[in-house]
């Protein structure tokens, strides 16, 4: 029955040409997909292959303490889990990749969540809680061999500099000459110092009381950004150019990873946290209610790679573009360390492991959902940068109706206003066509008269959980930093001694901060480089993950079964090397970032460049050759994990020694059934 | 009815940590009321926020 429903909702959205197709087909779609992925596909896997056993102990039972070490309701774990996994990623990713049309993607988020995602997160998590809960890294040690835990750390560093990079890009875009949404994202710090320091000394540990307070505050903020908006005398004081926005991005980041945890960093993530799963509740909601039609076509001419948000044909890219969402070795971390310390029983496994990211994969296709139903013409509009429609906006419509999608500037103005902007041409990144998107849908579930207010609100929405992130990677990337210096200079490895806090702090800031500068000064809108770069380094994670998965699998005498990671991570290899090898030497300027620096260079060699761009092309022809190098090395590190991964794995079909499996032995559980499932 | 809004007013209290300190007080009494006396509630805070924000707490 669901079977059917499944095959004829997803044979609906394929096959349907030439008109609108109504989004609850979508959702159809994506909950039958799920149910059969999750009811046959994952059971199988836990029943047969990883073989749980609701006998055995879990470390969060055999390691209890109180307070990392907890057994816990799976229903909350669940929730940690899915709250530490969703962030702004499966947001962005479909709503870049919606150039290529709805199809393209939307059958990405579904088969590669319920066939790579999903397990990739399920197995990771497994074996962790097999393993006392270590780190994805300190298992690739162990299983794999020196080699792969060191690469492991040092993709996971690396992908954290490029993902705060381009996340801090596209607050700055949302932000950029706008009044209102400054105000708001502004007023997002001073509410979480203020819930922080409710919750740490004027009623301590009242957590909901403080994030209620805070809840309502942010709300008061999104309103007043009104105020400061139609004020003549206070909306210049939030009216600034991208750079001007980022140096402030930037000192935020780095105030962030030196000041206490209880004051900035705590109360931001729960306001986030439920700001998160409230907002994506009622967009569910709201596309359920209000059944909207889906404008974009199917499959649009850009598959060919002349798309203007980004360069490169269908595939590889949209594979790339959307990572979170489908795959994110990202969750591998999560799945690893963090989760396994709160499972009470292993048969939890495939519900938190397999069930979050399906419901992650969700997000994404609502994202997907939120951008297909804007007229193509507008969606465009929004998302392609000046660079490549042009300056003004009669030549960006003229530019965009040409390929078939009509728009016009009154169209835009009339938009403009109805959401409080001065304009929405250009605005690239993701974050504000999303936001449009989605006050369109509350505007018209909820009233329409609140237009204004709803694009405020997503916005936030969207900044305040991208700050999370920034700050949070800040922090986590100085520990690491931290970490890695303190094998030298033990002083140095002290994450409480302020010179170390502050250097380390600094140079994470300055590694971002130098990707985020040179985002906001390329005229093509930057996100354009840095998402597929992030792309790659998040399905370069997803690669290490799924070696350690495989190996491990091949060690344990179940090899028969490797496929189950092994295919997945087979399709990444060839997707992340595809799109690195176009990256290095494709001719188009738009896509090879060598081809890119050669053509600057040429024409700033000839003189062809206007003053503005000729004074920035030094710094973005650097960027070019480093964005190249960064590539290679990606690719490099992904190809020698995996002939680690192979090494170990013929050296044990072969019958010669490798790393010895790490598994805890076997030891009954004493925590009584009803405990468990209470 | 009202049972259901219980369960769930204690799901959402233990997700977000509301009810951590007394959870900790139970563990305490349950396995350390010998050696030591519980943490103060704002010294537990503290130790607790410090501790969740050890490492990767949050995702793309």
């Amino acid at each position: 029955m669901v079977a059917v429903l499944g095959a004829g909702a997803v044979s609906g959205i394929a096959l349907n040409r030439g008109e609108p197709i109504n989004a609850l087909w979508f959702i159809t779609a994506a909950l039958c997909i799920y149910a059969i992925g999750y009811r046959f596909y994952a059971a199988w896997i836990a029943a047969t292959v990883l073989m749980v056993d609701e006998t055995r102990a879990t470390p969060a039972e055999r390691l209890e303490n109180g307070s990392d070490f907890i057994p816990t309701n799976r229903w909350i774990v669940f929730g940690h889990h899915f709250a530490a996994i969703a962030g702004p990623g499966p947001l962005v990713g479909p709503t870049l990749a919606a150039q290529f049309g709805y199809l393209p993607g939307t059958l990405w988020i579904l088969f590669g969540a319920v066939l790579g995602g999903c397990v990739q997160d399920m197995v990771t998590l497994f074996l962790s809680t097999r393993r006392d809960a270590k780190s994805l890294g300190q298992m690739a040690r162990d299983e794999l061999g020196a080699l792969g835990g060191t690469a492991a750390l040092i993709a996971t560093f690396v992908i954290m500099i490029i993902l705060i990079a381009v996340l801090g890009l596209v607050v700055v875009n949302a932000m950029k000459h706008s009044p209102w949404a400054t105000f708001t994202v502004s007023a997002t710090i001073p509410i979480a110092m203020l819930v922080g320091v409710y919750m740490r000394y004027i009623r301590v540990g009242q957590v909901l009381e403080a994030s209620a307070l805070g809840v309502v505050l942010l709300l008061l903020a999104v309103a007043g950004g009104r105020v400061i908006d139609e004020s003549a005398t206070l909306r210049v004081l939030f009216d600034h150019e991208g750079l001007t926005l980022a140096w402030w991005v930037m000192a935020y980041g780095f105030a962030a990873a030196i000041l206490p945890v209880w004051l900035l960093l705590a109360p931001r993530d729960y306001l986030s946290t439920y700001m998160k799963l409230g907002t994506i509740t009622l967009l569910a909601v709201a596309i359920i209610l209000l059944q909207p039609d889906v404008k974009m076509p199917a499959v649009t001419q850009f598959i060919d790679g002349t798309g203007p948000i980004f360069g490169g044909k269908l595939f590889p890219f949209v594979f790339i573009t959307i990572a979170c969402g489908a795959i994110s070795g990202f969750h591998a971390l999560i799945a690893s360390g963090t989760t396994p310390k709160l499972l009470t029983n292993e048969r939890d496994i495939r519900m938190i492991g397999y069930g979050g990211m399906l419901l992650e994969s969700f997000v994404a296709i609502m994202a997907m959902i939120a951008a297909t139903v804007l007229d193509p013409g507008v969606f465009f509009a929004i998302n392609s940068s000046a660079g490549v429609v042009g300056k003004e906006a009669v030549d960006a419509v003229a530019k965009i109706s040409s390929w078939g999608y009509p728009v016009t500037v009154e169209q835009m103005q009339v938009l403009a206003q109805q959401m409080g902007e001065a304009t929405l041409f250009a605005r690239t990144g993701g974050a504000p066509s999303l936001a449009v998107g989605m006050a369109s849908i509350f505007g018209s579930a909820f009233g329409e008269s609140m237009l204004a207010l709803w694009y405020h609100f997503a916005i936030m929405f969207e900044a305040i959980f991208i700050l999370t992130t920034l700050d949070a990677g800040t922090r986590v990337g100085r520990f690491m930093l931290q970490d890695i210096l303190g094998n030298k200079w033990a002083a140095m490895g002290r994450t409480s001694w302020l010179p170390s806090v502050i250097v380390t702090s600094a140079v994470v800031v300055s590694l971002w901060g130098y990707f985020l500068y040179i985002g906001v000064i390329d005229p093509n809108g930057g996100v354009n480089i840095l998402w597929p770069l992030f792309g790659i380094a998040n399905q370069m994670l997803a690669a290490i993950a799924l070696c350690v998965a495989t190996g491990i699998l091949v060690k344990s005498a179940k090899g028969k079964y490797a496929f189950i990671t092994g295919a997945p991570l087979l399709w990444l290899i060839i997707i992340t090397s595809t799109a690195a090898w176009q990256k290095l030497t494709s001719d188009d300027v738009r896509i090879g970032f060598l081809a890119a620096a050669n053509d600057l260079s040429a024409k700033l060699a000839a003189g062809l460049l206007p003053p503005d761009k000729a004074a920035v092309a030094p710094k973005l022809i650097f960027n070019f050759q480093l964005d190249a190098v960064i590539t290679l090395f990606f690719v490099s590190l992904l190809w020698l994990i995996v002939f680690d991964m192979v090494r170990v794995c013929v050296r044990y079909l072969t019958g010669k020694s490798v790393p010895v499996l790490t598994e805890v032995p076997h030891s009954f559980t004493r925590l009584a059934e009803e405990w468990v499932r209470d | 009815m009202l049972q259901v809004i219980k369960i769930v007013w204690q799901a959402i209290r233990q997700l977000s940590g509301d009810d951590a300190y007394e959870r900790y007080l139970r563990h305490h009494a349950e396995h350390h009321a010998a050696e030591s006396e519980p943490l103060s509630k704002q010294a537990f805070f503290k130790k607790w926020q410090d501790e969740k924000w050890q490492g990767v707490k949050r995702c793309c």
